[in-house]
């Protein structure tokens, strides 16, 4: 499916939003959004909730001859996939670079920081290692992709589990899970990605930005850092030119949320331990809530309401009288009723102005005064159908004039159709276009 | 509970072997759905059965490419992605299964030349490719539902396993699977309790092969699983 586009106004939007320093959710500039993680019952597998984007990560393992190159090293590979369910756009032809960019920036997050030892991957050097697989699917995307999935990458490699092997001369032995516990990976540190995205040529950043502000925003910058202050990747894209202590900023943000994250799931993976051991529940069957609503809710906000009274009371003052209104519908033929006389065009002179105005100006001006009169009794049809009486041309810009709805009321009832009619106060024909009607 | 019988296929209440002991009428496991989880699709539904479980998103009734427009009706996709590894031929067959089983139940011809896209994401298996298929079929219903596509019976998919003895075990453990000497797959509406899909694997007489579409505990069963 296409990409449904941003409305200009959005787009203003958002971005005067962001001069004024307020995100739409009521974050501040530098906040995160809630991070959830949870496990499976099977080692390796965890579900990141970053906001409302969702990544699934699964790690598995295999016995495999090394590369040539490496003989003594196991082999990691990385395999980020954007789901289908994930947006709408995602289609499998359509999204290689994004899923390109996202793919190479975990690499290089993940392998190249060398965070996991590959050197105890190996069983017999240059015969068996072992072949670590991470598998990530993007289950939700609302923005910030690389965060949460470096997250699951990470969160899924500390809690894997691989079977244990001995080593006994030539005899390799492989043990199942149940004759004996298996091994944690070795890992030496957890590098996670921080995202900065930059509005206005620079101007402002936001950090954690979610889809609709990845949308409008100008570039990206990605800092992949661990708890011990170490940068394991910088990637800076979208074109816009950073000046050296905007850089160094960002990277002392990251530094302070890497440490918060780390937090997180050191204390995430900690429970998840404490629960398999003492033979308590896990799974994502314990994550799901029991017998509570869960969808359609919105987390509490806090509103300041204390000059309510008085903004309420200037509007109020400022505003002017409503004007009367008239309750007695004028009944002018069975089925044709209208209450009130409408009101005057005020979408300005439309000669002057452009076609496509024009359009839309005229049309919602006729639906604003027909729907006075409709009534489900009878069917309201195109002018342009072969049943109406002919009237007006089917030029597509024609002035058209309009009748006056007490000349033929007869009219009315003995046609099938009937005709639109519009009781302008001043007899002004009103532009209208064919394909407008064509669309009523 | 097990009045109407045609074979002599008996349903055998479950004790043992790692999960609860489970009475003889609505023998399944323990199973729990949640729904419109995610954000971005129109509809979606996580079910969990037992071990395995599954999350559908549903997109639709959506623009569908030319090349795919039915003139009639919607055109009905079902993508299934493992969690491991690249999609193979048997989420393909599974894929065909499942969409067979949705365009028998979806109201296609109120929505023409538009697409229905149910995709699938296997969150956790336990090994048993037949639990994987009813738990697939469970969620896209349940996420069909979500996203109001317009439906002409709920459907639901059940497995039961048949032993060396002839006796049938419903919603059985992988370990039970592996014992048994065939394992079948059902979905079945909830409307007129008629079959929609059957997928089988293995060695079975045709007496017995109809005992569990007859069978009153397994409509009911089933049954149990919508709300």
């Amino acid at each position: 499916m296409k990409e449904t586009p941003l409305s200009n106004c959005e787009r203003r939007f958002l971005l005067r939003a962001i001069e004024e320093k307020k995100r739409l959710d009521g974050r501040q500039t530098y906040d995160y959004r809630n991070i959830r993680i949870s496990f499976g019952t099977d080692y390796g597998c965890c579900i990141v909730e970053l906001g409302k984007t969702r990544v699934l990560g699964q790690v598995s393992c295999e016995l495999v001859a090394p590369k040539l190159n490496r003989a003594t090293e196991g082999i990691l590979f990385f395999n980020l996939e954007l789901s289908q369910m994930a947006a709408p756009a995602f289609e499998p032809g359509r999204q290689s670079d994004l899923l390109v960019k996202l793919n190479r920036l975990l690499e290089r997050c993940l392998r190249n920081s060398k965070c996991i030892d590959t050197e105890s991957l190996c069983v017999v050097a240059g015969e068996k290692v072992w072949q670590i697989r991470v598998d990530l699917h993007l289950l939700n995307h609302d923005g910030n992709i690389i965060d949460a999935a470096s997250i699951a990458a990470i969160v899924a490699l500390c809690h894997f589990r691989r079977p244990d092997v001995s080593v006994q001369g030539d005899e390799v032995t492989l043990y199942t899970p149940e004759e004996r516990d298996p091994v944690p990976l070795s890992i030496h540190h957890m590098p996670i990605c921080v995202s900065f995205a930059f509005f206005q040529q620079g101007t402002y950043l936001l950090v954690d930005p979610n889809e609709r502000e990845e949308r409008v925003m100008d570039g990206l910058l990605v800092i992949a850092m661990n708890k011990h202050r170490e940068i394991c990747t910088i990637q800076s894209s979208g074109g816009i030119m950073l000046l050296k202590d905007q850089v160094l900023r960002c990277s002392k943000i990251a530094g302070v949320k890497v440490a918060e994250i780390t937090e997180l799931i050191q204390k995430a993976l900690e429970n998840d331990q404490k629960v398999r051991k003492e033979g308590g529940k896990f799974g994502f069957a314990e994550s799901i809530a029991n017998q509570r609503i869960t969808a359609f809710k919105m987390e509490k906000a806090t509103i300041d309401t204390s000059d309510v009274e008085e903004k309420a009371e200037e509007i109020i003052a400022e505003a002017e009288p409503p004007s009367e209104v008239v309750s007695k519908p004028v009944l002018w033929t069975p089925g044709t009723a209208q209450i009130g006389e409408g009101v005057e065009n005020s979408w300005g002179d439309l000669e002057d102005s452009e076609k496509e105005d024009d359009d839309e100006g005229g049309s919602d001006e006729a639906i604003i005064l027909d729907s006075v009169k409709m009534d489900t009794g009878i069917e309201v049809s195109d002018i342009g159908s072969q049943d109406a009486p002919i009237i007006l041309s089917d030029s597509e810009e024609e002035e058209m004039i309009i009748l006056e709805p007490d000349k033929n009321p007869k009219k009315i009832r003995t046609q099938t159709t009937s005709v639109k009619q519009e009781k302008a106060p001043n007899k002004k024909p009103v532009k209208r276009r064919k394909k407008k009607r064509a669309a009523n | 509970m097990e009045e109407e019988m045609h074979t002599d296929a008996k349903i055998r209440a479950e004790t043992g072997t790692g999960s609860s002991p489970r009475g003889p009428g609505c023998s399944l496991r323990h199973f729990a759905c949640e729904q419109n989880l995610l954000s971005r699709p129109d509809g979606s539904a996580s079910f969990l059965q037992g071990d395995t479980s599954v999350l559908a998103g549903v997109y639709g009734p959506s623009e569908v490419k030319v090349s795919k427009e039915i003139f009639n009706k919607a055109t009905l996709e079902v993508i299934l992605r493992p969690k491991i590894g690249l999609p193979g031929v048997a989420e393909k067959s599974r894929e065909r299964l499942i969409r067979n089983t949705c365009e028998a139940v979806v109201l296609g011809t109120l929505h023409p030349r538009t697409s229905i896209t149910v995709v699938l994401q296997v969150v956790s298996d336990a090994g048993s490719g037949a639990q994987l298929l009813a738990c697939c079929l469970n969620a896209a219903c349940m996420a069909l539902v979500d996203a109001g596509v317009p439906m002409r019976a709920l459907f639901c998919g059940v497995t039961c396993a048949l032993d060396s003895d002839g006796t049938l075990v419903l919603d059985p453990t992988s370990k039970q699977e592996k014992e048994a000497r065939a394992v079948l797959t059902f979905a079945l509406d909830n409307v007129e309790r008629k079959l929609l899909m059957s997928s089988t694997k293995g060695l079975f007489s045709d007496a017995e092969g109809s005992a569990p579409s007859t069978n009153q505990s397994l409509p009911r069963s089933s049954s149990s699983a919508w709300l």
